[in-house]
């Protein structure tokens, strides 16, 4: 009889960088249908919101929600663009910026006023889009995601990356 | 003696991103910092200038989980400054928006984040489905939250940034076939609550936070939504008042504000609402938990998780309530004239008090607004518990024998998520008076 070969978890990794977290509650309310399906298709790795122990090492895929406001935003996104085969760009802060970056937008006095809080917490002049960082595979967009669009980018992506598996 | 740091970059099963650092030397705490982490966003300077109407989904996206709470606390803030007030309906409407609120983020909170620590395990989802107890509640999680997502969807359009509640009313209304569906699964998830409160009344943690307990208490019916600022004291304020009554503390090494009463830290949240107003509860919540009930008032921080799950057993059984006698049908939105005003809205969010305050101009555009969050409230209490429960697991030592950091560092997540802290809300920007 030949083998059988289960195939490997996909890694997962969600990572938050300035944002309300809008699409992290849209994704638990998913997870209300979905999570016995995710318990056999998911190793999620890396995931605050879930879990204590979080580990980045190797990910299939890495969701970033936010815009980054600081260097070490950059940095983070550098190393988990380095350790992760696809990197979706969730939500409007991670794909276009904003509202979390609606400080790039104010005016000249307006800056002066908040200038010093920026000097203070050492942030970014200008808050960036995650794309502006590093190369992104996929984005979903909206402000919050819809749980459809999630699913149809999710589903592709699990598609792509374990094409024996059957997703319900 | 005992000298060491203690650094914690991530709290982790927490809404939003936090860090504590503190320093133990020769036996005794010194310096605790509970830093919200989390990058301002600058949401109050943000709005001025900006029309009326698009205040409340501004103001919603200074927190995902919290959103809902938000656009109530803008809306009634806005309709101060109008002076309008919302019709019959738009209150039932309303108080639903908050139940659906209520049962899935703190659903959210129970199961996910703290759930695990009851059962030793480092995830909701590591929860044993093998094991009958241990099954039966990751489907009851999951459950509920999903029950009171789809009553907030159903009545507000979203359960996170809804869409329908505006500045006078509603811009859609449930239809009977939704609210056959919403009555259906509350009713199904009862028993479920019902066995959420048990396991969290059940649980082994203990810490004693003696503080002043603040809520906005209604005169009627236990709620969210409207009534007086009252303390365990006895004190009493109006909405209008704001936060006069409340001091605005600066913490350098925080992304956010923190606030004292009367020069001390105090409490909002599930915990203080059950404290002051347990006996509106609604009959059928009482009815089904008086053991529960004797437990409060109370000054130990892990009943918060209690008065949590019997805030959801009140929502169940409120909504259940409002949707059987109340058919819903389209009304136009409330208009009003813009003019130079004031408007303050007040309603007590999953995490407790939530202030918003909107200055309008003559010309209809927002001039300044303030808003004032629960988490920024507990924060002075929550480094205060920290330091006291770490001497006291240091002081429990025998001498000689080294602390486990690992243990400490546990034990304050822990009692932080007992806090159940929001860093989104906490970081949205308050504006800094340097003096």
């Amino acid at each position: 009889m030949p083998e059988i070969v289960v195939p490997k978890k996909i890694r997962i990794g969600w990572f938050t960088f300035s944002c309300c977290e809008d699409n992290l509650i849209v994704v638990t309310e998913v997870m209300n249908d979905h999570w016995q399906d995710w318990k056999k298709l998911f190793d999620f790795r890396h995931f605050r919101a879930l879990k204590s122990k979080n580990i980045l090492d190797e990910l299939d895929i890495a969701f970033i929600e936010g815009a980054l406001a600081s260097p070490e935003h950059e940095a983070k996104v550098k190393e988990i663009r380095d350790k992760t085969k696809k990197l979706v760009a969730v939500g409007s802060c991670a794909v276009v910026g904003l509202p979390a970056g609606q400080r790039n937008y104010f005016t000249p006095e307006q800056k002066e006023s908040i200038d010093f809080l920026l000097t203070r917490f050492e942030a970014l002049p200008s808050v960036k889009k995650v794309a502006d960082v590093v190369k992104v595979d996929v984005e979903i967009t909206g402000c919050p995601i819809t749980p459809e669009s999630f699913l149809e980018k999710v589903n592709a992506l699990v598609a792509e990356l374990r094409p024996t598996l059957t997703i319900n | 003696m005992h000298t060491f740091d203690l650094s914690m970059e991530h709290i982790t099963k927490v809404e939003g991103s936090a860090a504590l650092t503190l320093k133990v030397e020769n036996g005794l705490v010194k310096d605790v910092h509970f830093a919200l982490t989390e990058y301002k966003r600058f949401f109050t300077e943000a709005l001025r200038g900006k029309a009326l109407a698009a205040i409340p989904a501004h103001l919603a996206r200074i927190c995902g989980t919290c959103s809902n709470a938000h656009i109530m606390a803008s809306i009634e803030a806005c309709e101060k400054a109008l002076g309008i007030g919302p019709s019959p309906q738009t209150k039932l409407l309303r108080a639903l928006t908050m139940h659906g609120l209520i049962i899935r983020d703190h659903a959210l909170h129970l199961y996910l984040f703290s759930m695990p620590d009851i059962f030793g395990k480092d995830a909701f989802l590591d929860l044993d489905e093998n094991d009958s107890i241990e099954h039966q509640l990751l489907h009851d999680g999951f459950d509920t939250k999903s029950a009171g997502n789809f009553l907030a969807t159903l009545i507000a359009g979203r359960s996170v940034h809804a869409t329908s509640p505006v500045i006078g009313g509603y811009l859609k209304f449930p239809e009977p076939a939704g609210i056959a569906d919403a009555i259906k699964k509350l009713v199904a998830i009862r028993p479920a609550v019902l066995r959420l409160v048990e396991v969290f009344k059940n649980a082994p943690f203990r810490f004693d936070t003696k503080t002043k307990y603040m809520a906005l208490v209604p005169d009627g019916s236990f709620g969210y939504l409207e009534g007086k600022i009252m303390t365990s004291a006895g004190e009493v304020y109006g909405e209008s008042e704001f936060r006069n009554h409340l001091e605005h503390v600066i913490l350098p090494y925080s992304q956010a504000s923190a606030y004292t009463y009367e020069g001390e830290g105090y409490m909002v949240g599930a915990l203080a609402r059950l404290n002051l107003a347990k006996d509106k509860l609604h009959p059928k919540t009482k009815a089904s938990l008086p053991e529960v009930l004797a437990l409060f008032p109370s000054t130990d921080i892990y009943l918060n998780n209690v008065a949590q799950a019997v805030e959801i057993l009140h929502s169940v059984d409120e909504a259940i309530d409002i949707l059987s006698n109340n058919t819903f049908t389209p009304e136009p939105i409330i208009k009003a004239e813009v003019k130079e005003s004031v408007g303050i809205g007040v309603v007590e969010a999953p995490r407790g008090t939530l202030y918003h305050k909107i200055v309008l101009g003559a010309d209809g555009k927002v001039v300044e607004g303030e808003v004032v969050v629960p988490t920024g409230q507990n924060q002075i209490n929550i480094e205060r518990d920290i330091g006291k429960l770490v001497q006291k697991m240091i002081d429990e030592k025998t001498i000689g024998e080294e602390p486990d950091k690992e243990k400490i560092a546990f034990e304050i997540e822990k009692l932080i998520r007992a806090y159940d802290p929001c860093m989104s809300c906490g970081s949205h920007f308050l504006k800094v008076n340097w003096t």
